[in-house]
């Protein structure tokens, strides 16, 4: 038995080996599907900010809706806009693909499934890290996402962030840590100049629901699957018990 | 009436059906008095398990098949249409997904214990070569269903092999155009894959699967002391250290079975994606002809082949190293293939040969899986230095067989078999 194991351990040597390393990004967060009013309050920023350029083709209102537990009058009411658009429709945006790449350069991606393309910490970076740049179109740049050709949409609510120079409890890149404060010396922290309708925490808690709605959009299925899971894997288990047992019934009469 | 050459059985319905189908007769043979030696461990789970796998994928591809769209302009939305609007489609779509990946866990594991214990040798050759063939055409089969959710990594992936083609001197650029059936992979692609990948080859498979089987029913299982145990009879016939395949294996089989979905299902359920390895990140973006992704890395069951065809950075006798790469690759699963040919050993199993053999086959295991590992990985100096040591490795292991096995000092084999 010792040996089974060792051979299986041996096995799965080159899965942990080759385990992903994590994307090299200043913030993380991990998405809860499971706390309703967080993908509630994401979806209502993503209808509000985003999705005037942004589509999720793939993605239903009627199914969110559902796994929000949103009664349809109110989805109807307060986050479809367009007339043309039903709760069962997925949730597509009026801007032509063509238009939008003569307006901008280039149409918006589609961010259906950018949750899983990107990963959510990824997104909650970029999304807390657009800082003031005068040299940029629109006059922002972005930490995670250098030469950035989105303007900063959620600047009302955060406020105008600029690079300055600070102490910081945060590693920064290049800079030493102060050995008798604890904190990092650098000139590149980010700190919010100009106040926005929200506080940086508040912000930053803003930020975490429209990841998590995103991070629920790119991957629906996982709740389906965290509640079947178990019930499946418990399943297995008790057939492995009573396979278990059968077989060494019949195996008695071997030896 | 019917053939009288045959077991059948005494009355009823059985004896309707016997005299017209070899029924009672076939169970008879491969079921329920196949004699499998009565010291199987756990290396020899995996064939049962590979037949699982199997029937997995082709179920549940034919339910994907009822909702996938073979286009360029429609697939990629037609697979996440499956994943949100299709009744469990994701959870077809994992076990396909996930499947793929266990049918190479598996079959990997299967071949392992082949290596371990001498199963490819004689009167085992053909087994053996109907199994390598089925892991070649597996290998095609899972390329060519890699290009199916026409992400960026399949778009990619199948661009980087189709081009390995096309390293072949004289006739390579014009091989690869017609695999492709275009100038570059496009929809023309596509839809030939699905054809190949949905119909051809599994119906080629299939029918290797019946040529393994019927050959390995023929000959007798090995088994890990490596020893025949036709050669040591009852009065009755029977071989003394015999059991019946069926119960005693089918039963053992099954909890084989219950261990194997229970890892199974807990990565179908919770870690689809095998941490970027199963389902690469880039695939979650549609295929675009006009953007090359920053890393292009083929699934994991085909890293250490692709390591070995970068680790030839060299010409060589004239020949481009691109080209070469592409032979030595080939010629690492060729190799396999005359494998029963090179092992010149008196005995079978691991367990009686010297500590040259052991060594070898330690040796080469762990440069397979750092070849797998660096298959994986962006290449660096270094890296592609450990990688053509590594594939130094990996071919001494067979080109060296022929004298290790012949001079080195084995152990006795006992008359019957052990624990």
């Amino acid at each position: 038995m010792k040996k089974q194991l060792f051979a299986l351990l041996f096995a799965l040597v080159p899965v942990a080996a080759m385990a992903a390393p994590a994307a090299d990004v200043p913030y993380s967060m991990t998405p809860d599907l499971n706390d309703e009013a967080s993908l509630q309050r994401g979806m209502q920023l993503y209808v509000n900010y985003c999705m005037g350029c942004h589509s999720l083709e793939h993605q239903r209102f009627a199914r969110a809706a559902e796994d929000f537990g949103m009664p349809q009058d109110l989805v109807e009411e307060h986050l479809i806009f367009s007339s043309e658009q039903a709760y069962n429709d997925q949730m597509h945006i009026a801007m032509d693909r063509e238009d939008a790449a003569n307006w901008f350069g280039a149409a918006a991606p589609d961010l259906t499934l950018h949750g899983r393309l990107r990963g959510a910490d990824w997104i909650y970076s970029y999304l807390l890290t657009f800082y003031k740049d005068p040299s940029r179109p629109n006059g922002v740049n972005n930490d995670v996402f250098d030469m950035v050709a989105m303007p900063n949409v959620l600047e009302p609510l955060q406020g105008v962030q600029e690079k300055v120079c600070a102490e910081t409890d945060r590693p920064v890149e290049g800079a030493e840590l102060d050995p008798l404060t604890g904190k990092y010396q650098s000139c590149d922290v980010l700190q919010v100049t100009r106040p926005g309708s929200m506080e940086p925490d508040e912000f930053e808690e803003a930020v975490y629901d429209l990841t998590n709605f995103l991070a629920y959009v790119g991957e629906p299925s996982k709740l389906h699957a965290q509640t079947l899971g178990p019930k499946v894997l418990i399943f297995i288990f008790i057939f492995g018990v009573l396979a278990y047992l059968l077989k060494r019934e019949y195996w008695r009469d071997i030896h | 009436m019917g053939n009288p050459n045959r077991v059948k059985a005494e009355s009823g319905f059985m004896r309707w059906v016997d005299d017209r189908f070899p029924a009672t007769q076939m169970w008879q043979e491969h079921l329920s008095q196949y004699y499998a030696p009565r010291n199987f461990n756990f290396w020899y789970f995996f064939g049962s398990l590979a037949l699982l796998v199997l029937v997995n994928q082709i179920l549940t591809g034919v339910w994907l098949t009822m909702s996938y769209n073979p286009s360029a302009e429609g697939a990629f939305a037609s697979v996440e249409y499956i994943m949100r609007d299709v009744e469990y489609g994701w959870l077809i779509r994992y076990l396909h997904s996930t499947g793929a990946s266990a049918f190479f866990v598996v079959i990997y594991l299967h071949m392992f214990r082949a290596l371990l214990y001498g199963s490819y040798k004689a009167p085992r050759e053909l087994v053996w070569i109907f199994g390598m063939a089925i892991y070649l055409l597996l290998m095609a089969e899972a390329f060519m269903g890699y290009l199916l959710p026409w992400g960026q990594m399949s778009y990619w992936g199948a661009q980087v092999i189709i081009s390995l083609f096309a390293a072949i001197p004289v006739i390579g650029p014009d091989l690869a155009q017609w695999i492709r059936g275009d100038f570059l992979i496009s929809g023309i692609t596509l839809n030939r894959f699905f054809a190949l990948h949905v119909v051809a080859l599994p119906i080629v498979i299939l029918a290797l699967v019946v040529l393994h089987l019927i050959a390995l029913h023929e000959v007798g299982s090995n088994n890990p002391d490596g020893i025949e145990i036709k050669a040591k009879k009852d009065e009755t016939g029977k071989p003394l250290d015999g059991i019946p395949f069926h119960p005693y294996y089918t039963v053992k089989d099954v909890f084989g079975v219950a261990v194997f979905l229970f890892v199974f299902a807990a990565v179908v359920f919770y870690f689809p994606e095998g941490g970027g390895y199963f389902l690469e990140r880039p695939n979650f973006e549609p295929a675009n002809p006009m953007v090359t992704p920053d890393h292009i890395a083929p699934v994991w069951y085909f890293t250490p082949f692709y390591a070995i065809l970068r680790a030839i950075t060299f010409d060589f006798l004239g020949l481009q190293a691109q080209f070469l790469g592409v032979v030595f690759m080939g010629a690492a699963i060729a190799i396999l293939f005359v494998l029963p040919w090179l092992d010149r050993s008196p005995v079978n199993s691991m367990r009686y040969k010297g500590w040259i053999s052991k060594v070898a086959l330690a040796i080469f295991a762990i440069s397979f899986v750092i070849l797998g590992i660096l298959g994986a990985l962006p290449a660096t100096p270094l890296r592609t230095a450990v990688a053509q040591l590594c594939t130094l490795l990996y071919f001494a292991f067979f080109l060296l067989m022929p004298f290790y096995t012949r001079l080195e000092k084995t152990k006795p084999v006992p008359e019957r078999v052990t624990g």
